[in-house]
């Protein structure tokens, strides 16, 4: 059952083949005989009442396509049952009276929650290794990191613990997670979910996604995801659509660009290879490769890296030991209460970014960080712009490398941020992306670590990149491999 | 050496919407605490802030009143800091773009005895969220964190530093105060927060062009103690600098028990708020189509009041601006003269700014509760008019009318004949009168035509005395010369 993709389960259950107390009772199983560390809350009573409930849907006929289907929700997302932490000792205990609206709309569409799963602290990472509750591990190679911030949910859906899961992405967390996990994660236009309940980091960053094995479980979940949120300042009014509307078209004459940038010298031989061999598969599809530029690609590190922790400090500041989460014990007086929770409820890479983004944003420094960087970031979007004249969607590496060994870089903070740099400007420019598995690397290490490719579209273009992406996987089978 | 005193004001009006600016939730004044805090407001994981229209409309409204600039487009910005009372650890405000900017507030000022009319430049006015409330008493030490009042919406309105004196300072804040009443977007209450006037004060010597160091007091609130507090921190500041001190930038509270001003924290080493505009809400645009359609659903402006009353009634600037001071007072007048007939309008302008204005001051009342209505004195002025009795008389017959109220419209009739007090008008009486007096003081008769004015007064004096103030004071006069002229 668990080998099924989304689509398929979506049939099963409809044709009562199977029904939703199975199908979570099943996937319960798997999660509690898995010690990759990826689920961090489950209630399986909770669970099978969903399910239950599910079931007599399906029975009524008032079922949708989702109807039933079982997912994991990062732990970025409140939820009213189960615990929401952010990966973080500081929410280690906290149960939100509400629930996010993407958890809303998706148990209205009538999903069944296997539980919370694990994510580096406030999405902050690149290989979950920064969450309170232990890293996840990447079920390829359990000595390798899963990707992050949402590693948990790409190492459940690998592992097939999950049909799919919720997502979010920042700089780069539900793409370089899929893309380490050889799954299929799609980042929809800045605007398109609601973040309402989505525990913030980036505000003009965030967004959440799905995560799953294949474009058209995707599509199916950007269904149900996508829409106005009044709640949200920032959503976007956009016309009702069916995401998987034209998966099936040709894609001849589709024009790829392939930024040179994103095949410079920092690039791992195997992971291009593997690029390289799909976008000639593509070729073969009907496609035209044309080389374009994204000059300042490099730039957008420094410039996501000041931007995001400048947001992030503001957004933190509310967990303060007052009104919810974590404590001191002991303090003398207010200012020892705050400087004393946030010290215990905070992981390193967390309050690194805090004190790097009040320092962008400090007196004296504003104009030549935090503003400046705005101002780069609006040259960024224009790169992209000029780029879409010449070529319908943006094809390269998600990472410059395969996954790497877990601990290999948790002392080097500038060495996992550097690793960003091919998803890090999708994100600046608020552009859709996405991931999907195209090979693995090489050597007797890599060989057993996923590569994924990256396809960028133009804004509003999650259709035409599920399209991109589905054909590409009716012509291969990377997405249907899974570890053992 | 000779000072000058250089004042500003910051003034938080609590803006008169049913919800709170960002959230949902009730902005209702006095209830248990925390039962007014949605999960916007307590800035728990995950929540966003979403506009309330409502806010921005009275920010128009003001705006138009001011005769500012709204603007098309302005931004909200985060200012950061940490306290309990600030569950989000920054507050949505507005930093560089306000919504308002400029505009002027008149207001009568008295100097040297003198009402002028003074014109208080603004800078600007934005919009904000309050924060919550802490009570550092009753809770066994520690302080007890009331979230009712964070994200309740707030106009900030800022001053140019125009202001040169306390009784200025007081008479801006009243203006104002009246002001953001008329127009309904607050509802004035000092007692419960809802008008908060923080003043930025410092001294220079006079003819020094540059600011000297600026205190800011908070904590005035009411207009007696926004008067001493000034006064007090002037004296202070004026002592520590003529004693050789130096003035330092510091934040100050009025203690009004032991008169004194006391530094609260310093403004120099005070917070860098690291302000940068909020990701969490796309620019406030404002169209021009929305401005008109706020202009069109407001009351008649004060300033357009004023200008009305000059044009329609002739009055003048100045007295069209005391009689709009307030909407109460404006309306009473028009109701006066709409009654009594606009040819009585300057006669009506003048009786309220004279008799009106004292017996309310002295019985310490507001024109609300007036005990003589509109049409009443309508009917006294025309008694006036008609010569029924003198201006004179006219005083006493309205501390008739208000000692003793009733419905009736023409009470002034009522007391005019109940106490006798008709004008006589009559020739004949008057000559006989007359007669009288310029025999028992053919003193003064012969002074007067021996060329002595003076002795004229005297004369009508006794001539008033003699009619019990009744003497139509006109036909006293004119019969008394032509008499002494012989």
């Amino acid at each position: 059952m668990h080998t099924k993709t989304l689509a398929q389960l979506s049939v099963l259950l409809q044709s009562k083949q199977i029904s939703a107390t199975e199908l979570a009772q099943h996937f319960l199983n798997r999660i509690a005989d898995s010690n990759l560390n990826a689920f961090l809350h489950v209630d399986p009573a909770f669970t099978l009442e969903q399910a239950a409930t599910a079931d007599a849907r399906i029975a009524a006929g008032t079922a949708t396509a989702l109807t039933g289907i079982p997912i994991g929700h990062k732990d970025i997302f409140v939820t009213r049952h189960l615990r929401s932490t952010a990966g973080s000792h500081m929410l280690e205990n906290y149960v939100s009276p509400f629930d996010a609206t993407v958890v809303d709309k998706l148990a209205a569409a009538g999903m069944v929650t296997l539980g919370k799963v694990n994510c580096d602290e406030f999405a902050m990472g690149s290989s979950n290794e920064n969450s309170y509750f232990g890293a996840v591990k990447n079920p390829w190679d359990t000595t390798a990191v899963p990707g992050g911030s949402s590693g948990g949910s790409a190492a459940a859906v690998a592992a097939r613990l999950a049909p799919a899961c919720t997502g979010t992405d920042t700089g780069g967390s539900i793409r370089q997670p899929a893309a380490f996990c050889g799954i299929t994660g799609i980042k929809p236009t800045y605007g398109s979910i609601s973040r309402y309940g989505m525990i913030a980091f980036a505000s003009s960053l965030d967004q959440g996604g799905p995560m799953a094995q294949t474009a058209e479980d995707c599509g199916m979940l950007l269904n149900a995801m996508v829409g106005f949120d009044q709640k949200d300042s920032t959503s976007l009014e956009r016309q009702p659509e069916d995401f998987n509307r034209d998966l099936n078209k040709s894609l001849q004459g589709l024009r790829i660009g392939v930024p040179k940038e994103f095949f410079g010298a920092g690039l791992a031989v195997d992971v291009e290879q593997a690029v390289r061999a799909a976008l000639d598969q593509y070729v073969k599809l009907g496609a035209t490769l044309v080389d374009i530029s994204l000059p300042k690609t490099e730039l957008s590190i420094p410039v996501y890296y000041v931007i995001a922790p400048a947001e992030a400090s503001s957004n933190l500041s509310r967990f303060d030991g007052v009104r919810y989460g974590h404590r001191a014990a002991d303090y003398k007086d207010l200012n020892d209460m705050y400087t004393k929770s946030r010290t215990e409820g905070f992981g390193d890479e967390v309050k690194r970014r805090i004190l790097v983004g009040a320092y962008v944003l400090s007196h004296g420094y504003y104009d030549a960080y935090y503003l400046q960087a705005q101002k780069i970031r609006r040259l960024i979007a224009q790169d992209f712009a000029a780029a879409f004249e010449q070529c319908d969607v943006i094809m390269g590496p998600v990472a410059p490398s395969v996954a790497w060994d877990l601990g290999a870089k948790s002392d080097d903070p500038v060495a996992n941020y550097l690793a960003d740099i091919f998803t890090l400007s999708t994100s600046l420019a608020g552009l859709p992306g996405m991931s999907i598995p195209c090979g693995f690397g090489q050597g007797e290490k890599n060989a057993k670590r996923p590569v994924g490719l990256q396809l960028i579209g133009n804004y509003f273009a999650e259709a035409q990149l599920l399209n991109i992406a589905h054909q590409y996987q009716q012509a291969t089978d990377w997405h249907q491999r899974a570890p053992e | 050496m000779q000072w000058e005193v250089v004042i500003g004001f910051e003034t938080h009006v609590q803006l008169k919407t049913n919800s709170k600016i960002f959230s949902g939730s009730s902005t209702q004044f006095g209830a248990e605490p925390n039962t007014q805090a949605s999960p916007v407001d307590l800035a728990l994981p995950g929540v966003l802030p979403v506009m309330n229209k409502g806010a921005v409309e009275k920010a128009i409204q003001f705006g138009l009143a001011v005769g500012a600039t709204i603007a098309p487009e302005s931004i909200f910005a985060r200012k950061n800091y940490f306290y309990p009372d600030l569950p989000k650890g920054y507050q949505i405000s507005q930093f560089e773009i306000p919504v308002v900017q400029g505009g002027y507030v008149p207001c009568i000022v008295e100097k040297d005895g003198k009402p002028a009319l003074h014109q208080i430049q603004l800078t600007r006015a934005h919009l904000e969220e309050d924060a919550g409330k802490s009570l550092h008493e009753d809770y066994q030490g520690m302080t007890g964190i009331d979230l009712n009042r964070a994200g309740t919406p707030l106009l900030e309105i800022v001053t140019e530093p125009v202001m040169r004196s306390a009784t200025e300072a007081v008479a801006y804040a009243k203006a104002l105060h009246s002001l953001v009443m008329w127009l309904d977007i607050c509802d004035g209450n000092m007692q419960e927060g809802s008008f908060r006037c923080d003043a930025n004060v410092s001294v220079r010597p006079v003819g020094q062009k540059e600011f000297g160091t600026r205190c800011e007091i908070k904590n005035l609130n009411s207009f007696r103690f926004l008067e001493e507090a000034i006064n007090i921190e002037v004296r202070r500041q004026i002592e520590l600098i003529e004693d050789g001190g130096t003035v330092v930038q510091e934040t100050r509270l009025y203690d009004p028990d032991r008169k004194q001003t006391r530094s609260m924290r310093s403004k120099e080493d005070s917070q860098d708020y690291r302000y940068f505009p909020d990701p969490d809400l796309p620019p406030l645009k404002i169209s021009r189509e929305w401005v008109e359609q706020v202009r069109n659903t407001m009351p008649e402006l004060p300033s357009a009041m004023r200008h009305r009353f000059v044009e329609q009634y002739g009055l003048s600037e100045y007295d069209a601006s005391v009689l709009t001071q307030s909407k109460a007072t404006a309306t009473y007048f028009e109701a006066v003269v709409t009654a009594a007939g606009t040819s009585l309008a300057k006669a009506a302008a003048n009786f309220m700014m004279g008799d009106v204005a004292s017996t309310l001051n002295r019985e310490g009342i507001e024109i609300h509760a007036i005990p003589v209505s509109a049409a009443q004195l309508a009917v006294l002025l025309q008694r006036i008019a008609d010569g029924t009795i003198s201006n004179k008389i006219a005083k006493e017959v309205f501390s008739g009318m208000w000692e003793a109220p009733s419905a009736e419209v023409n009470l002034a009739d009522q007391v005019i004949e109940a106490k006798g007090l008709k004008q006589i008008s009559d020739v004949g009486a008057l000559e006989k009168i007359i007669d009288e007096v310029m025999a028992a003081n053919q003193q003064s008769v012969d002074e007067y035509r021996a060329g002595k004015e003076k002795a004229f007064n005297s004369l009508v004096g006794q001539a008033m005395k003699a009619t019990k103030g009744k003497g139509n004071p006109a036909q006293v006069n004119e019969l008394l010369k032509k008499k002494l002229a012989g």
